[in-house]
């Protein structure tokens, strides 16, 4: 945490605030449809499965594997400037949904689609904390 | 009304456009009206004979139509998209087929250029506005949804970057036999190569070209085509698929569906084949756009795309020569408008040193959450 962050922080619609506060606590939540049980995120107020508007966050095992990927060589944002070439993941979790993230803990030439990953919380500021991802350890699945 | 009744219905007779670079203190409004004037001198119509417009980029359909002075019978206004431009020439066929108009007069602007558009950062709308979710992560620009899309492409299939510099080389080499592109000096391989990354995988060079400029076409009926200062370009067959479902982030099929139904319903239509295809103008926001393009579209197999666009496949002389102006890559970002009016030069045998001999069909399309694709001919048959 660092009081001279400068990267832009999440711009949440109040429907995906429950994904903020519950990061905050260590925890991955999407949406689940209460009447077909689709996953969901981001939130929206209906169901592209079965058009239910009912709807609660639960909690996911945090695992998934990566889908595709790219290097940003260009700064869009102020905040990167040390770590470009930075990569930009797609994670697809386990429960389905998919997100882009940033994964950690392995060198860009080593990032591959297909490996599998596991959520990391990163809280840059008091009030926020980015969902990251840092490869699986040996063995795990 | 079965396809048929709709194969020829329509004809375009008109088409011009602005001068394309920087231009600035023209509206979008200013360069539209700049193209009109081009396509109506095209045509040999006055502005009064239009009774149907259809603007796209130009902000408002109504301010436009007081500009110039019209009471259109028939108007609409599409999202300032680039997948829109193939979907409004649709548009504009149909509503000639339907009665409701005769000459419709279709007009795009695009500024982008002079007020400094960005497709990435604080005001990225792109994959429907959940932009402010990815910022904190560093993701943003259609260009990163193309280089995701393109890495997983490589992964499945093998697809090279260095495969995909073909398509670069080959419109940029017809962009040097066209007067009024933008980039001009023609590259090879190892240029695409070295330039330097935006996205990686995407470099510059993979990029299309934000400018200023203005398109416009004049589309009526198959009948009173005939009458026109030149010879009418027919609207053969077209066609549309989508894929909005999940369309916030990139699609695990590279639009292939929607494109193969776009193309299917487009060639059933026309009542032609992949083969006899002349020419091809392909939506090239990006280069891996041209390559699912080219696989969805059904011109090669699913994953074969990087490999079938070599040796010269695309280039004027080749089996397709594709994007024969210099595309988005190297004549100038239009958003599909001007490949269209290339595809109707070329059909009229007006782009000289880029002409493909006798070119009597040309297939446009576009691949994206809305997939459009067009069939013209030089013929009515």
């Amino acid at each position: 945490m660092s009081e001279t962050y400068n990267k832009p922080l999440p711009r949440l619609s109040a429907a995906n605030q429950p994904f903020l506060d519950a990061a905050r606590e260590g925890r991955l939540v999407v949406q689940k449809c209460q009447s077909c049980g689709k996953a969901r995120f981001p939130a929206a107020s209906i169901c592209s499965n079965c058009l239910s508007p009912d709807a609660e966050w639960i909690d996911t095992s945090g695992k998934g594997t990566v889908w595709s990927f790219c290097f940003f060589h260009r700064q869009y944002f102020k905040g990167f400037e040390a770590e470009i070439p930075y990569n930009v993941v797609l994670v697809q979790l386990d429960e389905g949904p998919r997100l882009y993230s940033n994964l950690l803990g392995v060198a860009n030439e080593d990032i591959r689609a297909g490996m599998r990953v596991r959520a990391h919380f990163e809280a840059v500021t008091a009030e926020a904390t980015l969902v990251k991802f840092m490869p699986l350890n040996e063995g795990e699945e | 009304m079965g396809a048929h009744a709709m194969r020829n219905a329509a004809a375009v007779v008109g088409v011009g456009h602005t001068s394309f670079g920087r231009l600035p203190g023209q509206t979008p409004y200013d360069l539209g009206a700049w193209a009109l004037r081009e396509a109506l001198a095209d045509a040999g119509l006055k502005h009064t004979d239009i009774d149907g417009l259809i603007v796209s980029r130009v902000p408002d359909y109504q301010r436009f139509g007081e500009m110039l002075g019209i009471n259109p019978r028939y108007t609409a206004i599409t999202p300032g998209q680039g997948r829109m431009s193939g979907a409004s020439i649709q548009m504009a066929a149909m509503a000639i087929a339907a009665g409701m108009a005769n000459v419709v007069a279709l007009v795009y602007g695009n500024d982008g250029r002079s007020v400094g558009e960005k497709y990435g950062g604080e005001n990225d709308r792109y994959g429907g506005g959940d932009g402010g979710l990815w910022f904190p992560y560093g993701m943003t620009s259609p260009g990163a949804a193309h280089a995701i899309m393109f890495q997983r492409h490589a992964e499945l299939y093998g697809t090279t970057s260095e495969q995909m510099a073909a398509v670069s080389v080959a419109f940029r080499k017809h962009a040097s036999m066209t007067p009024h592109a933008v980039m001009r000096n023609p590259i090879t391989v190892e240029d695409h190569q070295n330039s330097r990354f935006i996205v990686e995988p995407l470099h510059l060079l993979d990029y299309c070209l934000i400018n200023d400029g203005g398109v416009a076409l004049i589309v009526t009926s198959a009948e009173r085509a005939r009458d026109m200062a030149k010879k009418p370009v027919y609207i053969r067959g077209f066609g549309q698929g989508t894929e909005l479902a999940g369309s916030n982030l990139p699609p695990d099929d590279f639009w292939h569906a929607p494109m193969a139904s776009a193309a299917k319903d487009c060639f059933r239509m026309a009542d032609v084949t992949h083969a006899d295809m002349d020419a091809l103008m392909v939506y090239d926001n990006f280069t891996p756009t041209v390559l699912f393009s080219l696989e969805g579209a059904g011109f090669c197999p699913i994953g074969e795309s990087g490999r079938w666009v070599q040796g010269g496949r695309l280039e004027l002389g080749g089996e397709f020569p594709t994007n024969t102006s210099g595309g988005h890559l190297s004549e100038s970002y239009m958003q599909g408008w001007a490949l269209n009016v290339e595809a109707v030069r070329q059909l009229r045998g007006e782009t000289g040193q880029r002409q493909v001999k006798d070119a009597k069909l040309v297939f446009y399309c576009c691949a994206a959450p809305l997939c459009t694709s067009i069939i013209y001919g030089s013929d009515a048959q």
